[in-house]
């Protein structure tokens, strides 16, 4: 499992758009991707959960990616993290 | 003639005939199904059927509104692909042996429902999208068509509130404006209005009626008013100020994007003066610069007591993130005189312009001053904001202001408060003392903005406010514009700029006269942005 730490900078936080393009990015795996803020989780590949956390700017969070790819889907979730959010 | 108000989306002026946005309601009825597998496969092909028809919208909306404003429908399609929206469906179905149709209208109910919860009104703005989806499963599964609108000639849409896919679906051309009993100016109705320019007001409540289709209305999107059955008076009040709209669009659409440059090549800064965060809308629709002054006395004026850190802090940032970047000259707080607010106990003065006022206060208040200062360095992180000090009469005065600013970013730093140390600061030069000194002045601070309404006031020592000295008044009178340019010329020794953001910056037939001091930053109302610059781009 791989796992790395991201802490918001985009005013918005992660809003509709961003959500969208996060699931679409998450989709491209084979690897299982969970969003962690806080005490609460969700499947970046399901969008609803993944607004339902309610990220805003300046909140820290945790993604952790387990899976078949996950070297290079971590790597590719935080190129994704630091280049839109 | 029926007077409605709501919320203005996007401004300009809209007449025509009200045309009413009939959808077709189906109201859900819960039945019992036998054959769950079945229903699922009804449900999966409907699914499929309404994700064709969201990428057919945003197909459309791509050539329309662009890809930013198109990504919703892709956002659409993926919350119909949603996992956890699929699966409630499905269980709901298999479980409760219920057809699809009341499966999708719950869960979509409950998927709403986590978003009106959240403690974010953009994200409550979202249930209207978790709803446009579901709303459109339904009525694939159901045969039914989606509504529609008849616009033979160009009309007024009026809806109890539009949903993204109704939105676009319109025909553009012949769409006048848009008004709604509800829905929010976060909603993506009121995105696509002002990528649009579509003149849109939203919020009028139940008293826009549907009896209303087919009259004659006149939409007021600056106001936010719209006048049904409008009589003469109001209609040639509205012609006029369409036309005026018109013409200032014009002028805008001529002016986008190019610089503040005289014919010689001589650059200035055309920036606004704003006294509330509601006028940064009017700043960037002018498109502005910058704000080269904004009153922070609204905080304090519509208060009933000290405004917190951190209800100024929001409004500072606020207003630097909307800016993107763009330099936000905010002045600290200037207080007294004609500006008053009971909590602050101020006595009555014998000669309020000459009192206890502006920074006279916050340097023996330094409470309210710190207060303000703190929330402006914490708001500094979130965008390009600048801080001038009012009513300045010496350098001693400046040098405690930036003993106070030490204090406070060594706090902040202490807290690990993020803030950023090259804030430019600045003085308002608005007493003569001030121009006097000026050769000092410019060696404390990064900026001079000339305060011309004051520093006339007090050079001519003539009180503006009565009438009997009117034939005494000389606007332009050269002892003002004396004192303009030798701060001028001071602020340029010490390799600084200078502004200027009282009432003459606004004055076209100065404009050449300050550009030949050298004057880098005029600021105005919103109004005069735009004659401005065109009047500077004339300039030799």
């Amino acid at each position: 499992m791989k796992e790395f730490q991201y802490v918001i900078t985009d005013p918005e936080g992660i809003h509709a758009r961003p959500a969208g393009l996060l699931v679409k990015k998450a989709n491209e795996f084979a690897s299982n991707v969970t969003i962690k803020k806080g005490d609460k989780s969700a499947d970046a590949k399901r969008i609803f959960a993944v607004m339902g956390l309610g990220v805003k700017k300046a909140d820290e969070i945790t993604v952790c990616v387990e899976g078949e790819d996950e070297a290079k889907a971590s790597e590719a979730m935080e190129q994704f993290f630091k280049g839109n959010l | 003639m029926i007077t409605l108000s709501g919320k203005s989306v996007f401004g300009g002026i809209a007449i025509g005939k009200i045309s009413f946005y009939k959808r077709n309601e189906i109201t859900i009825k819960r039945s019992h199904v036998e054959d769950t597998e079945a229903e699922i496969k009804r449900f999966e092909k409907a699914k499929e059927q309404a994700s064709a028809e969201l990428q057919q919208l945003h197909d459309k909306a791509m050539d329309d509104v662009g890809e930013t404003n198109a990504m919703i429908f892709e956002i659409h399609q993926m919350m119909l692909e949603d996992l956890d929206y699929v699966e409630s469906i499905v269980n709901m179905i298999t479980t409760q042996e219920v057809n699809a149709e009341y499966a999708v209208g719950t869960t979509a109910d409950n998927f709403a429902a986590m978003f009106a919860a959240m403690d974010d009104a953009y994200m409550q703005g979202r249930t209207a999208d978790v709803k446009d989806v579901s709303e459109r499963l339904i009525k694939v599964l159901s045969n039914s068509d989606h509504g529609a609108i008849e616009m033979k000639e160009p009309v007024i849409v009026a809806a109890d509130d539009l949903v993204p896919s109704e939105t676009v679906q319109l025909d553009k051309e012949k769409v006048l404006a848009f008004v709604t009993m509800y829905g929010s100016s976060n909603s993506h109705t009121a995105i696509l209005a002002r990528t649009m320019n579509i003149p849109a007001v939203i919020g009028l409540g139940e008293d826009l009626k549907q009896e209303y289709d087919g009259k004659l209305a006149v939409v007021d999107g600056m106001d936010g008013v719209i006048y049904i059955d409008p009589d003469a008076r109001t209609m040639e009040a509205m012609q006029k100020k369409q036309r005026e709209d018109l013409e200032k669009k014009e002028l805008l659409e001529q002016l986008k994007g190019k610089e503040n440059v005289t014919k010689s090549g001589q650059k200035v800064n055309v920036y606004a003066n704003i006294g509330n965060l509601s006028d940064v809308g009017a700043v960037l629709k002018n498109d502005a610069g910058g704000i080269g002054l904004f009153r922070s006395e609204f905080l304090y004026l519509e208060s009933e007591s000290f405004p917190t850190e951190e209800q100024q802090f929001k409004v500072y940032k606020q207003v630097a993130e909307n800016m993107a970047g763009k330099r936000v000259i905010i002045r600290t707080l200037d207080i007294g005189a004609d500006k008053q607010a009971e909590y602050f106990g101020l006595d009555k003065e014998e000669n309020p312009a000459l009192g206890y006022r502006a920074i006279r206060i916050c340097l023996t208040r330094p409470e309210i001053f710190k207060t303000q200062l703190r929330a402006l360095y914490r708001a500094s992180a979130y965008g390009q904001i600048a801080i001038m000090f009012p009513m300045i009469i010496s350098v001693d005065e400046v040098k405690k202001i930036k003993e106070m600013i030490q204090v406070v970013q060594e706090e902040l730093t202490e807290e690990g408060v993020d803030f950023r140390k090259d804030v430019e600061i600045g003085v308002m030069i608005e007493t003569p003392a001030a121009v006097m000194v000026s050769h000092e002045l410019a060696k404390e601070v990064d900026f001079f903005s000339v305060g011309t309404n004051d520093l006339t006031q007090y050079t001519l020592a003539i009180d503006r406010q009565n009438q009997k000295l009117e034939p005494f008044y000389d606007a332009h009178h050269p002892a003002v514009l004396s004192m303009i340019r030798i701060a001028a010329e001071n602020a340029h020794r010490e390799g600084k700029w200078i502004g200027i953001c009282g009432e003459l910056a606004a004055d076209l037939s100065l404009t050449g006269t300050f550009l030949e001091m050298g004057i880098d930053e005029l600021s105005v109302a919103p109004g005069m942005i735009l004659p401005l610059r065109k009047t500077v781009r004339e300039c030799e």
